[in-house]
């Protein structure tokens, strides 16, 4: 019987460093996942900080088990950004690409395509598997239809899902927060560090709308794919990514868990989540194909 | 040939939109060196309805623009979808059947498609690739022999003469129309109102999805359900593009993402041109004949004036600014403040 497997995905937030070891030491001794992403992916300024923490929590999750990938940034501007890709890229022995650039550094060496990388269809997947790609989790807003077709083309690759937290939607060259707080991007204050998980961006008429994390947009609702365990398998996924929170992660990872154990139904862990302080409401049109706010069960 | 006015010359080349045959012909006669169009379907970044270019059309206007001595750069710069790649693949096909320059393409696929089958044609990389760096770029011409790459609106003015000393592919920058606040290509927005996003389906914000509803003296302008823009009485209601909208954001209203504004970097000419830039574009794909008229000729006439030793600012101004009254500008990422 196959087994699906679980991650926890990089975190997109300025957590400070105290906040990054303790969250990290938390996943290494009680998360039920196989896997860990970690690094800076957002913002190459908040480098400096989390550069120092990152070989500490390394080992932490190594000694506990835990298959650990470097994530790079998604959206390499600056020398600084630059060489941190091409230094995660040639060191690293599992590294995530968030930009074409660390696809190329890589030369060939496995790598995880990230949900930032454009990869729609089997067509790029196979050129990509060729330049060494592994696993594969694709853009948050292609469609399950999509991804199955993927997976039937190449049925080696591994496919993870985005399957928990605020969706990824957007990249920028400016910084909300800095734009919101009346400041610049090159004197930020580093001000993002006061939205844990993002600050909320509502509508004219107060509908919740999106989340803003410096250059990134993220969705105010919060993706939860729960499909069940022989439904996912059937559509060739095996892995189901949860991304990092200011929220109690590991209830999150065993209700995930044990849904894809096949322990509970699709309906007991959607009821489970629901019982989570969520930092909005539930969201999974984009499975669908729909606007990737609805939430199916409506 | 492309590319050749940058190596004989510092000129730049101008690249104009044409949406359709008569905007083709307009961008032909007012002097553009390259015109860039696409198919009508689902294979390009702007698929409206009523717009863009049938396989025979596009043949057409390809021996129209040759006359005039114009280019043709011909647009499949969306991401094919998963199954149907066939679509994608047909398209490219008939860009290089119709004779043109030059086929600007995002999707790994597509590049990987064109350069197999089509090992002639002129591969530009398209801004919804979102290639920024010397590494990405690399990659890029290495894997597909790319020769051009339009740079995605995030970079400085600073930031392309590092870019263009350190790559040896031709670059191209948006300088007027249309600016993505967003990265191109790594934008979600509104699919996640509507379902439907540029790397999708080849569309951002599509009218279909847009709503006008008044409550009280005040009009609303949604997407998707969504509030983008409130309009009191007195004012000029907007189109909902998503990024923008006005949202309230640690309790204050306004445009967070950007205001409604559009690229203007006509005073930058000289700088792009002196950052060794190629080529510079217009957006507006989606314009009528009689504004690609207007636009081109005073780009023509700014860069033709450089070229002559003059000033490119004064002629664009001057050529503008009957256009793009009550409309406000910026000249976004360019400058570094804007960030």
């Amino acid at each position: 019987m196959s087994k699906i497997e679980l991650s926890i995905g990089p975190n997109f937030f300025n957590w400070s460093n105290e906040k990054l070891v303790d969250f990290y030491a938390r996943v290494a001794d009680e998360a039920p996942v196989e896997r860990v992403y970690i690094g800076e992916v957002i913002c190459g300024k908040r480098m400096p900080f989390n550069d120092k923490v990152w070989p500490e929590i390394y080992e932490r999750l190594t000694n506990a088990g835990k298959t650990v990938v470097f994530s790079t940034i998604a959206l390499p501007v600056t020398m600084r950004d630059r060489k941190s890709i091409n230094a995660l890229s040639a060191d690293c022995e599992l590294v995530e690409a968030n930009d074409i650039a660390s696809v190329h550094k890589r030369s060939g060496e496995p790598f995880v395509g990230g949900p930032f990388l454009n990869i729609y269809n089997e067509q790029t997947a196979k050129v990509l598997i060729n330049l060494g790609m592994e696993t594969f989790c694709p853009p948050v807003e292609l469609p399950i239809k999509s991804v199955e077709a993927i997976a039937q083309a190449l049925p080696d690759l591994t496919i993870e899902l985005f399957a928990f937290g605020r969706l990824p939607l957007a990249v920028s060259g400016r910084c909300y927060h800095a734009r919101a707080h009346k400041l610049h991007k090159d004197n930020c204050q580093f001000i993002c560090d006061r939205d844990l998980d993002g600050m909320d961006v509502t509508t004219l008429d107060d509908q919740k709308f999106l989340a803003a994390n410096g250059i990134q947009t993220l969705s105010h609702s919060v993706q939860a794919i729960t499909l069940g365990r022989d439904e996912l398998l059937t559509k060739g996924v095996g892995r189901l990514r949860l991304s990092p929170h200011d929220i109690d992660m590991i209830a999150i990872a065993e209700i995930y868990r044990d849904l894809v154990d096949g322990k509970i139904e699709s309906a007991e862990a959607v009821a489970r989540l629901q019982t989570q302080q969520l930092p909005g409401a539930l969201a999974n049109g984009y499975v669908t194909g729909k606007p990737g706010h609805l939430w199916e069960a409506d | 040939m492309l590319g050749q006015r940058n190596d004989n010359n510092p000129s730049l080349e101008l690249v104009c939109p044409a949406g359709t045959p008569a905007a083709l012909k307009a961008a032909a006669e007012a002097g553009a060196h390259s015109i860039y169009c696409g198919l009508r379907n689902e294979t390009n970044a702007r698929n409206f309805p009523g717009l863009n270019f049938s396989e025979k059309e596009l043949n057409a206007g390809v021996r129209l623009a040759h006359k005039h001595g114009s280019h043709v750069l011909v647009a499949v710069n969306t991401f094919a979808r998963a199954g149907d790649t066939h679509i994608w693949k047909r398209a490219v096909d008939a860009v290089s059947a119709s004779g043109a320059d030059a086929i600007i393409a995002a999707d790994i696929a597509v590049l990987d498609y064109a350069q197999e089958k089509h090992p002639n044609l002129r591969l530009h990389l398209s801004v919804q690739a979102a290639a920024a760096t010397p590494e990405s770029i690399s990659f890029y011409q290495d894997t597909f022999g790319v020769q051009r790459v339009v740079l995605p609106r995030v970079m400085s003015v600073e930031e392309i003469v590092k870019l263009n000393k350190e790559v040896t592919v031709e670059t191209e920058v948006f300088v007027f129309g249309g600016l993505c606040v967003m990265t191109e290509g790594r934008c979600a927005l509104s699919s996640y109102a509507t379902g439907k996003s540029p790397n999708l389906t080849g569309v951002c914000s599509p009218p279909g999805d847009v709503s006008y509803d008044e409550d009280g003296s005040n009009l609303y302008a949604r997407l998707g359900g969504f509030t983008i823009d409130g309009f009191g009485e007195g004012e000029t209601a907007g189109y909902p593009t998503l990024c923008k909208g006005r949202f309230k954001a640690e309790g204050e209203t306004s445009y967070l993402f950007e205001d409604p504004v559009s690229l203007n970097a006509a005073s930058l000419l000289p700088r792009l041109q002196k950052a060794g830039v190629t080529a510079v574009k217009i957006e507006g794909r989606q314009r009528g004949k009689a504004y690609i008229s207007q636009v081109v000729k005073a780009f023509r006439a700014a860069v033709d004036a450089m070229d002559a030793g003059g000033n490119a600012e004064e002629e664009v101004s001057a050529m503008l600014s009957a256009m793009t009254e009550g409309g406000r500008e910026t000249t976004g990422a360019y400058k570094k403040i804007w960030r």
